[in-house]
């Protein structure tokens, strides 16, 4: 039975246009053409799913459900935690919105050349940001590329297993234990957490070189790390893996590359991070994405699990394009011996931190880092002024710092109930996560944060506090 | 079947790598300085970071104006085929991005709403999740679907982790360490079992087009952990056995996961879960209209499973309570996260904008449509000189894909499937995709024609190729050296791959130019002494 209108999606909906092209390949009935599945693996019944809307309806529907949404345009916001808000330039959005690339599936190298030369432009631009020559096409996140890049360093070392800081996001520590396979499995890396100092939030040092030994394949540490802390230890923490034969795995925020050092310039040797603050909004958890980039060394090279684009000669002397590279050593030309996997990303986030790169230049870089440590900094002293308010470590981070509640006599959780109350999302609850730090919140500051946004939030926690 | 060719050219903007523009000084975007009772209050910024991590160098980044990034990204688009030709780039089931999801996507509601926030601020979004979910429960049968993975083969990382924590969780891990696929299943089943530490046994195709059952029977064992199959496959044939084919896992012991790719060909018409599988996977940025972005994302790979294999799914799952929404997370024998947050929230938005856009009427005509669209474009190519099927004895009508052939246009001609698919872009029209690996049919390419496009379009489509196989048997050089309408020329072979040339970016490129330009210039003086 065919619906009685066609449908604006699909063009040969039309029953005429149908008739015509059964009637040109000698089939009377579309359902012969279906007789490859046996009767009973057919479903017996139409489907049942709520009716279909025009495109009014439809839209009607869904502004009527996301209203039931409050954002953090809405209200006043210091979550972070593994995405943060960013101001994201209207141009990026411009740009990666355009359907030409939106709808790509990537053609060829000619045929998706504008597509090509921004992916390469995007590898590039944050190239020069960490100072490294090698830079793969973007994975999904910061965890899944911490993940990829602890079994590149077991490969690379043979060895099996890693030290990995405890002080990290626990979503990434969730993915990196799932990447790094369980104990019955006969590749099983076995991680091992690397407490940090009470007193500082930094690595413990001891610890670290009590644990790296002979087997070990990397250390992974971030900065700055999941609670805030630039580690003025970096370049130690590097050189204790390398007396041991261990890769150095840094995560990093590109975003505070302005002000802070490239981690090869301490001596990482792979780096990871988010590409999210480069001009990606929140998206419900959906703009994260994250990176790998080394040194551009076969050794290296040849472990990638991602996409590499290159910029090559064409066939016209002079003229250069970009294609895909060293695609023979990935899952799509190798399947189960292929490095890891490779398969849908979030390349269209490469074109807008690519434009947010481009828009930002040095001095960009420069500047925003500089605003986000002193509007942090200046947010941390004020809210440590609060009766009841401790800032765990109350200095040397970046954007995020660690609120503790404990002699507000009040739990983070009711602290954020009354804060919500006001317009206002509070840090989030570390409580669970780390018990060790009583009932603290990681607070996020950034440049969208004004003095009066800090006042406003003191103000907010004082009566929370007080009452 | 008769369409007359259009003039094409691409846009040839010649555009600079961004690296070589802007002038020392310009800005793309300001920000307000810290407030000047904050500079007071925290004093000197390098104060603020220590000393060994303030960075020293300024990053080579190019200095440029707003306008001037726009319009060299403008550019770049434009210069990006896409679905502006004809796309019909096979297993990606190409189709249409509808305007009003992107514009739903990009509303604030969804780009600035953070993961973290209290359920309570997150109602709309969570409802969204919650009703795909349930959209995708009746497609499928299954009983909880979850949408944490950001592509498919993250979906099928999901099932073998899955696998892993079903089978620990009976003490049999460490003994069921094999995963079963077909030489036909997608490339991520056989890489992300291997890559969650399974040993994969690949069962090859014999003469119907899918492997014997015999030889399923023979793979199968106490090891066997899961089977991971994709049906119908890449060649658009379908398995008839795979009722037995779940029930031979099952008696082994095994999960038996199904990889919806190909789900145009038969939603509407089967549910996986009604065959016996005990989970799935749905592209979300395939099959259900959220675009890929140049296979790039961000894509969801949505997993549903039965109920008995819902405690080891990733956390957290969305679940309604007495009509409110909430994230539960404890769940004890979860297999924790495959990636950070609920997945990407704004694909599932714009797939569930496209269910409700087609209803069950529109998803059953979209089956029909992408199927008959396929044998009627298969009768056109088979006619062209130079083009074969994959079993060409085969008497049943394909699905919404065929495999075919240019190994004859190849011997008589010297033009291969790669030539082809760059003489394409001459005339407009995106390249046409080969097949995954190992190449199977010898010079493949494998069109899917997909509901969105209409008969004229299939038409260009077949028109295009009959014209390349005239000019491959005419004038081969003209396919060979293809394209010559586009932005730019073929790259030189190899030229991605050889670690003298490869750049994967500017300052690498810069170092390999120089590196060769000195090393020829040695070359020179030594011809010279």
């Amino acid at each position: 039975m065919q619906p009685p209108t066609a449908h604006p999606y699909m063009a040969n909906s039309v029953p005429a246009i149908q008739r015509e092209m059964l009637d040109s390949i000698g089939v009377r009935d579309i359902e012969e053409l279906f007789v490859q599945i046996p009767a009973d693996h057919r479903l017996a019944r139409p489907l049942d799913l709520p009716p279909a809307l025009s495109e009014h309806e439809l839209r009607r529907h869904l502004v009527e459900t996301l209203s039931k949404n409050s954002t953090t345009e809405d209200n006043l916001s210091f979550l972070g935690a593994g995405i943060w808000q960013h101001h994201v330039p209207a141009a990026v959005d411009e740009i990666v919105r355009r359907n030409e690339w939106l709808t790509s599936i990537y053609g060829v190298p000619s045929s998706d050349h504008g597509l090509y030369q921004s992916w390469f432009e995007f590898c590039s631009q944050l190239g020069e940001l960490l100072n490294l020559d090698l830079v793969g096409m973007p994975v999904r996140s910061w965890g899944t590329a911490a993940g990829h890049a602890l079994r590149m360093a077991a490969r690379l070392t043979g060895r099996n297993e890693v030290a990995v800081v405890r002080a990290i996001d626990p979503e990434r520590l969730s993915i990196i234990r799932n990447y790094c396979e369980p104990p019955e499995m006969a590749d099983h890396i076995v991680v091992h957490l690397i407490n940090y100092d009470p007193a500082t939030g930094l690595v413990d040092l001891d610890q670290l070189r009590a644990t790296v030994g002979a087997q070990t394949a990397a250390v992974y540490f971030e900065v700055p790390s999941y609670l805030g802390l630039i580690d003025h230890q970096a370049a130690e923490i590097a050189a204790i893996a390398r007396a041991a034969g261990a890769e150095t795995i840094v995560g990093v925020d590109p975003i505070s590359l302005g002000v802070l050092s490239a981690p090869s310039d301490y001596g990482a040797d792979i780096v990871v991070g988010t590409i999210q603050p480069l001009g990606i909004h929140l998206h419900a958890g959906g703009g994260v994405g994250g990176f790998i980039a080394t040194r551009d060394e076969p050794r290296y090279a040849g472990e990638y699990p991602t996409l590499f684009i290159s910029i090559a000669e064409t066939i016209k002397p002079g003229e250069y394009g970009f294609g895909r590279a060293l695609l023979h050593q990935s899952s799509y030309a190798l399947r189960e011996k292929g490095k890891d996997w490779i398969g849908h990303s979030v390349y269209m986030w490469a074109v807008a931190a690519t434009a947010y790169m481009a828009m930002m230049g040095p001095q960009g870089f420069a500047e925003i880092g500089e605003i986000i440590v002193q509007r942090a900094h200046h947010a941390a002293r004020r809210l440590g002024e609060l009766e009841g308010i401790t800032i765990t470590f109350p200095s040397g981070f970046f954007k995020e710092f660690v609120v503790n509640f404990d002699d507000a006599g009040k739990s983070v959780s009711e602290i954020n109930d009354a804060l919500r109350a006001e317009g206002i999302f509070g840090g989030h609850d570390l409580s669970s996560d780390f018990p060790e730090l009583g009932q603290s919140a990681l607070y996020c500051v950034s440049e969208v944060h004004t003095h009066s946004d800090i006042e406003r939030l003191a103000g907010a926690l004082q009566k929370v506090i007080s009452q | 079947m008769n369409a007359i060719l259009k003039q094409y050219q691409a846009p040839v903007w010649n555009e600079p790598v961004i690296m070589e523009m802007g002038y020392p000084g310009r800005r793309g975007v300001l920000f307000a300085p810290a407030e000047p009772e904050i500079r007071q209050q925290v004093g000197d910024v390098s104060a603020l970071i220590p000393s060994k991590l303030r960075r020293q160098d300024r990053p080579a980044l190019p200095e440029m104006t707003e306008p001037e990034v726009l319009y060299h990204y403008l550019r770049l688009s434009q210069q990006t085929l896409g679905m502006m030709g004809i796309s019909l780039f096979g297993t990606c089931t190409m189709k249409y991005n509808p305007q009003i999801n992107e514009q739903m996507a990009w509303r604030p509601e969804i780009t600035e709403l953070h993961p973290l926030q209290h359920e309570d601020t997150m109602q709309g979004a969570l409802e969204i999740v919650h009703e795909m979910d349930l959209m995708l429960r009746e497609l499928s049968g299954m009983d909880q679907f979850v949408f944490q993975a950001g592509g498919g083969s993250e979906a099928a990382y999901t099932n073998c982790a899955v696998t892993r924590a079903y089978h620990a969780s009976k003490g049999e891990l460490e003994q069921r360490d094999e995963i079963i696929v077909t030489i036909q299943s997608h490339p991520c089943n056989p890489a992300t079992a291997a890559a969650a530490g399974f040993k994969v046994v690949t069962l090859m195709l014999d003469e119907n087009g899918y492997p014997s059952l015999d030889a399923l029977k023979a793979a199968v064992s106490n090891r066997t952990a899961a089977l991971m199959v994709t049906n119908p496959d890449d060649m658009g044939v379908y398995n008839p056995e795979m009722k037995e084919w779940v029930r031979i896992v099952h008696e082994a012991g095994g999960l038996a996961f199904y990889d919806a790719a190909n789900f145009n060909a038969t939603m509407s018409k089967l549910r996986p879960r009604e065959i016996g599988f005990d989970a799935c996977m749905f592209m979300l940025h395939k099959t259900f209209g959220a675009p890929k972005s140049g296979v790039g994302g961000p894509a969801t790979g949505a997993y549903g499973c039965s109920a008995e294999l819902v405690p080891f799914l990733p956390s957290p799952l969305v679940v309604r309570d007495e009509g409110r929404y909430r994230l539960d997370a404890d769940r004890p024998q979860s297999v924790g996260k495959i990636r950070e947050f609920l997945g990407n929230v704004q694909v599932v938005l714009k797939a569930y904008a496209w269910t409700r856009a087609m209803g069950a009427d529109g998803i059953a005509q979209a089956s029909d449509i992408s199927v008959l669209a396929n044998n009627y474009m298969e009768k056109g190519l088979l006619a062209i000189r130079g083009v074969t099927r994959s079993h060409p004895e085969a008497t049943t009508p394909r699905m919404e894909m065929t495999r075919y052939s240019f190994q004859t246009l190849k011997e008589e001609t010297g033009v291969d499937t790669h030539d082809v698919q760059n003489r394409m872009s001459d005339f407009g029209m995106d390249p046409l995709w080969q097949s995954h690996e190992p190449w199977l049919v010898p010079e493949p390419f494998t069109p899917e024609a997909g509901e969105t496009y209409g008969k004229e379009a299939l038409d260009q489509w077949i028109a295009v190729i009959r014209r390349i196989s005239e000019e491959a048997y005419s004038n081969p050089e003209l396919v060979k050296t293809s394209p010559h309408n586009q932005a730019v020329h073929r790259l030189k072979p190899g030229a991605t791959d050889d670690p003298e040339s490869r750049a994967m970016t500017w300052r690498a490129f810069q170092k390999k130019r120089l590196r060769q330009a000195r090393s020829g210039t040695d070359q020179m003086r030594a011809v010279v002494d």
